[in-house]
């Protein structure tokens, strides 16, 4: 059984149509790379898999729990399922150490001692024990999303969501995240990462969704779809984005 | 001119004036805050609902208590509110609430309103973003609000809460129709005993100016030191 089960997804704003008939998997362990022009679809593809977006046709199965089942505990399932944003969304009036542990708490019921010392692991795993007192406005944009990755992997999900980790950070410090984007990858983790980010896709991923007006286009392994790209559209979206 | 004015009138009566007009103006302000802004923050989260007719509900309230002035609220209540307590507990004799819980009710009603609209717009001041994030950690939306959104929203917003605090201060002085002795109506009262009106509202006058734009002030203040980093 699939970690995440995509079938026949299909989701309107109002009249207009932002995903259509979209049909995907991802297998436990698998790191899976969805690109595509702004306007795609493809953040809405991945906001879907926890509920943060409705759909309205389709199915999505996470780990055995239908997420459009009115029966299924949403709370829970997102609990299971970590997700990163692109504007960090950490929480400015919470220390670093407050966010770390407000989930794990509030959600999983962990003593207050336990998800401490589980979120400065995590915190000292992205490489940041030393701003655990902090807030979050005093850090740099790239240590606010290593800090949201940590905040994401104290909670113990099964697989994680990132929503153009890299988009709103200056250049210097889009590395700083990769690197631990990468690492959690080497590591295991089941991963959907909605990026622009062509060298992390060569290194790390499986396979690569490139998405056009709300459709899947392509959905290949990634040697398929940088060596022999079939769709149009997907060429001409790589000729640009790599050549500079 | 001012020699016929008998200034010792103050001198005679400003312990009297403090010790129970003052007392029972600041009880009756802090009280509707409290009350004003808990009940407020409920009204400002049912307008933002996605659920309609809670939405409706509160923006009804809201618009009718915006639209009627103060003084017929607090008649209205003074008046209705035995009658109403009577029906719901069943009882044939309409209860009795006094003048005091009275207006503690009507004034908690009435802010309430005003109080809403500001927490609206602290709430909405906070980004969709941070609701996201809150529902992805597992967090369920009396969590969310209660852990991320109110906190943020209720910072943004204290110094506009607090001018709303030092307008319900100047606002109390209506208890005045119910014949409660609130500071205005202590001054009232030693001013007809004494025959000395202008003396008695020139100083209350003074002491309502010097507490609110002290109060302004203050806030002023806070509102440097509260900004959270970003």
């Amino acid at each position: 059984m699939s970690m995440i089960e995509i079938k026949d997804v299909s989701k309107w704003y109002g009249s207009f149509q932002v995903l259509t008939d979209c049909t995907t998997s991802v297998e436990k362990g698998e790191v899976i790379v969805v690109c595509g022009p702004s306007g795609s679809g493809k953040s809405t593809l991945i906001k879907v898999v926890n509920a943060l977006e409705p759909f309205q046709k389709g199915d999505i199965v996470v780990d055995g729990t239908h997420v459009n089942d009115p029966k299924t505990n949403l709370p829970k399932l997102r609990a299971r399922v970590g997700m990163v944003f692109q504007n960090f969304e950490l929480f400015p009036h919470l220390t670093i150490t407050e966010n770390l542990t407000l989930g794990q708490i509030k959600v999983l019921g962990r003593s207050k001692d336990e998800a401490v010392v589980r979120g400065l692991k995590y915190l000292d795993r992205v490489g940041l024990i030393e701003q655990k007192d902090k807030h979050p406005g005093q850090l740099s944009g790239g240590q606010q999303q290593r800090v949201a990755i940590a905040r994401a992997l104290s909670m113990d999900p099964i697989c994680m969501l990132f929503d153009e980790p890299t988009s709103a950070l200056d250049p210097e410090m889009v590395n700083e995240v990769l690197d631990v984007m990468v690492g959690l990858a080497k590591e295991g983790m089941t991963m959907m990462c909605v990026t622009h980010e062509m060298g992390f896709a060569r290194k790390v991923a499986n396979r690569v969704i490139f998405m056009d007006k709300g459709f899947i286009v392509e959905d290949a392994t990634k040697e398929d779809f940088f060596g022999t790209p079939r769709s149009e559209r997907a060429q001409q979206f790589l000729a640009k984005i790599l050549h500079h | 001119m001012l020699g016929q004015f008998d200034f010792n009138v103050i001198e005679r009566s400003w312990v009297y004036l403090f010790r129970e007009g003052m007392t029972f103006t600041l009880t009756l302000t802090a009280l509707a805050m409290t009350g004003g802004i808990v009940f407020g923050t409920l009204l400002a989260m049912m307008r933002l609902s996605s659920i309609k007719p809670l939405a409706w509900v509160a923006g009804v309230y809201v618009n009718l208590m915006r639209s009627i002035p103060l003084v017929l609220v607090i008649f209205w209540f003074y008046f209705l509110v035995p009658y109403i307590g009577a029906y719901i507990i069943g009882s044939s004799q309409p209860i009795k609430v006094g003048a005091f819980y009275s207006s503690v009710i009507t004034f908690t009603l009435f802010e309430a309103a005003y109080y809403c609209e500001i927490m609206r717009a602290g709430i909405q001041s906070v980004s969709r973003g941070q609701v996201s994030a809150g529902y992805a950690l597992g967090l369920d939306y009396w969590q969310v609000m209660g852990k991320v959104i109110l906190p943020q929203a209720f910072r943004n917003m204290i110094p506009i809460l607090l001018t709303q605090t030092i307008v319900l201060f100047q606002d109390t002085s209506l208890v005045y129709v119910l014949s409660i002795t609130d500071f205005l109506g202590a001054a009232s009262k030693v001013a007809q005993r004494d025959g000395r009106l202008v003396e008695m509202y020139l100083f209350a006058a003074l002491v309502y100016f010097v507490i609110c734009f002290g109060g302004s002030l203050l806030v002023k203040q806070l509102q440097k030191k509260v900004a959270i980093v970003r």
